[in-house]
């Protein structure tokens, strides 16, 4: 893959997550029975930034989950995967909770169908919305997320790498295009 | 995500032939994945949404077929079970029709379990279809030599240059076989040991030995496997009193192995038979480990012989 250019530097990844913060905080208006469930793996990364922003404004903590969906995407049967699967673990019930399902890039909609299946198979939340750091389109389903760090319209041959401080050493977003396209 | 490109896998699991060491470890992996879905508070995934699994059992089981069923019920196949003993097979129909007659109701994968060696091969050319082979005769029961090598995996980290003794009935068992096709290839040192009467000629890719003290030292794992009893009316046997002198593993002969080493046993077990009956419920004992690593082992073979294949 070439590189292309920086969409986001690390002082502009921060203020579209405390955005993001805040505007979870006021759709909620607050945070009870508010809860992060972050998708694996930069999802998590950014779910528990969400959390600590949250908890600084609010003062109180809300749970934090992690979800791997691997198993639940509709389209293991077409490219026959080596499954990595990583772990599920939401120590919380779910039930009558509002959940917060974070992932880093909403592209096609589908990782967001899968994680939506896979939390609804571990609980009734009373509802779901979806935060994600960056919106690129393309979508394939009828999706769409409740916060948006930054909407970036993108062609289909490019490819949007999140990158984080704990999982990457630098918070940045990335624009690649991929060399066969 | 990340995700990495997966071998290509042989449509059916018959025996060791077909596979090789990347292709076996890449399934060991997907297993080790599969614990973690059966570790979560709901044990169901929808990986296999849309696809029919038959277990199709001409002999009597109870792990290995509950086993597959939960495996397959896991990943959200639909099952049909399928036992020779109630069927028309009773009524003299064939293997040949009464695969034939199951293929036309939409089965996609066929869990066999027969009596008879090679049944399953012919199986995969009747039908086409991923066949698993669940034990046939005394030739091979891939799953559960799968199991054993992640089992084995799981308490000693690779299999690489350890020695592994297996203990007992070799000339009948297909557990026997199997993992004699099996663990060398993942690194392994085998030696089979029991009486000279059931001991086949030879076992390519195992040491053979009647001495079972040779068989034990510096072993860093100990297999056993259940005397089949109804070898005694065969004469295969002196006395049942014999062979527990000469081949029960006591604690006393698994001090000859190196400390620690695990004891692991197919099942089902003969207590105080094949091995002294408390031995059995040791930390020293893999054998409920063995069990619960079966669900995700055929939940790792289920998932490769099926998934990538539907479209």
């Amino acid at each position: 893959m070439i590189f292309k250019s920086k969409l986001l530097n690390d002082e502009e990844v921060r203020r579209a997550l405390t955005r993001i913060a805040h505007e979870i905080i006021e759709k909620n208006k607050g945070v009870d029975k508010l809860c992060l469930v972050g998708i694996h793996t930069r999802g998590i990364t950014l779910a528990r930034r969400l959390g600590k922003l949250i908890e600084q404004f609010e003062g109180q903590a809300i749970p934090m989950g992690i979800l791997d969906i691997t198993l639940y995407r509709d389209d293991l049967t077409e490219i026959g995967l080596q499954p990595r699967v990583r772990e599920t673990r939401i120590p919380f019930d779910l039930n009558g909770k509002a959940v917060v399902l974070v992932d880093d890039v909403l592209y096609t909609g589908r990782t967001a169908r899968a994680a939506l299946d896979a939390l609804i198979d571990l609980g009734r939340p009373s509802r779901i919305y979806l935060a994600v750091l960056v919106d690129r389109g393309h979508r394939e389903l009828p999706i769409r997320a409740d916060f948006v760090g930054k909407n970036l319209p993108t062609a289909k041959s490019e490819v949007v790498k999140v990158k984080t401080q704990e999982d990457d050493g630098e918070d940045a977003v990335e624009l690649w295009e991929m060399e066969d396209a | 995500m990340s995700q990495s490109a997966t071998p290509t896998f042989p449509k059916h699991l018959l025996d060791f032939r077909d596979w090789n060491r990347t292709q076996v470890e890449s399934l060991l992996e997907t297993a080790q994945m599969m614990q973690e879905v059966l570790s979560r508070p709901v044990k169901k995934v929808p990986a296999l949404t849309g696809f029919t699994v038959a277990t199709v059992f001409f002999e009597p089981s109870t792990r290995t077929r509950i086993s597959f069923e939960l495996a397959a019920r896991r990943m959200s196949a639909d099952v049909v079970s399928f036992a020779g003993a109630t069927s028309s097979t009773t009524k003299g129909e064939t293997y040949k029709d009464t695969l034939r007659t199951l293929d036309q109701m939409g089965i996609d994968a066929y869990i066999l379990r027969v009596d008879a060696a090679g049944v399953c091969h012919q199986a995969f050319g009747w039908l086409q279809k991923p066949i698993i082979n669940a034990g046939d005769g005394w030739r091979a029961h891939p799953t559960q030599a799968l199991l054993d090598a992640f089992t084995l995996r799981e308490k000693l980290g690779s299999l690489e240059g350890k020695k592994i003794a297996i203990v007992g009935d070799i000339l009948h068992s297909r557990v026997a076989r199997s993992n004699v096709e099996l663990l060398p290839m993942l690194g392994a040192q085998v030696v089979a040991c029991g009486p000279a009467t059931l001991l086949p000629r030879s076992l390519p890719g195992a040491a053979l030995t009647t001495d079972l003290r040779e068989a034990l030292t510096e072993a860093d794992a100990v297999m056993v496997l259940r005397l089949q009893k109804e070898r005694m009316d065969k004469g295969l046997l002196p006395s049942l009193p014999e062979y527990i002198a000469g081949y029960q593993i006591t604690e006393e002969r698994l001090g000859w192995a190196k400390p620690q080493a695990p004891l692991l046993h197919p099942g089902p077990m003969n207590r105080d038979v094949e091995l002294e009956g408390t031995l059995a419920d040791t930390p020293r004992s893999l054998v409920e480990r063995q069990v619960a690593n079966g669900q995700a082992v055929r939940m790792a073979v289920l998932y490769h012989l099926l998934v990538g294949k539907k479209s």
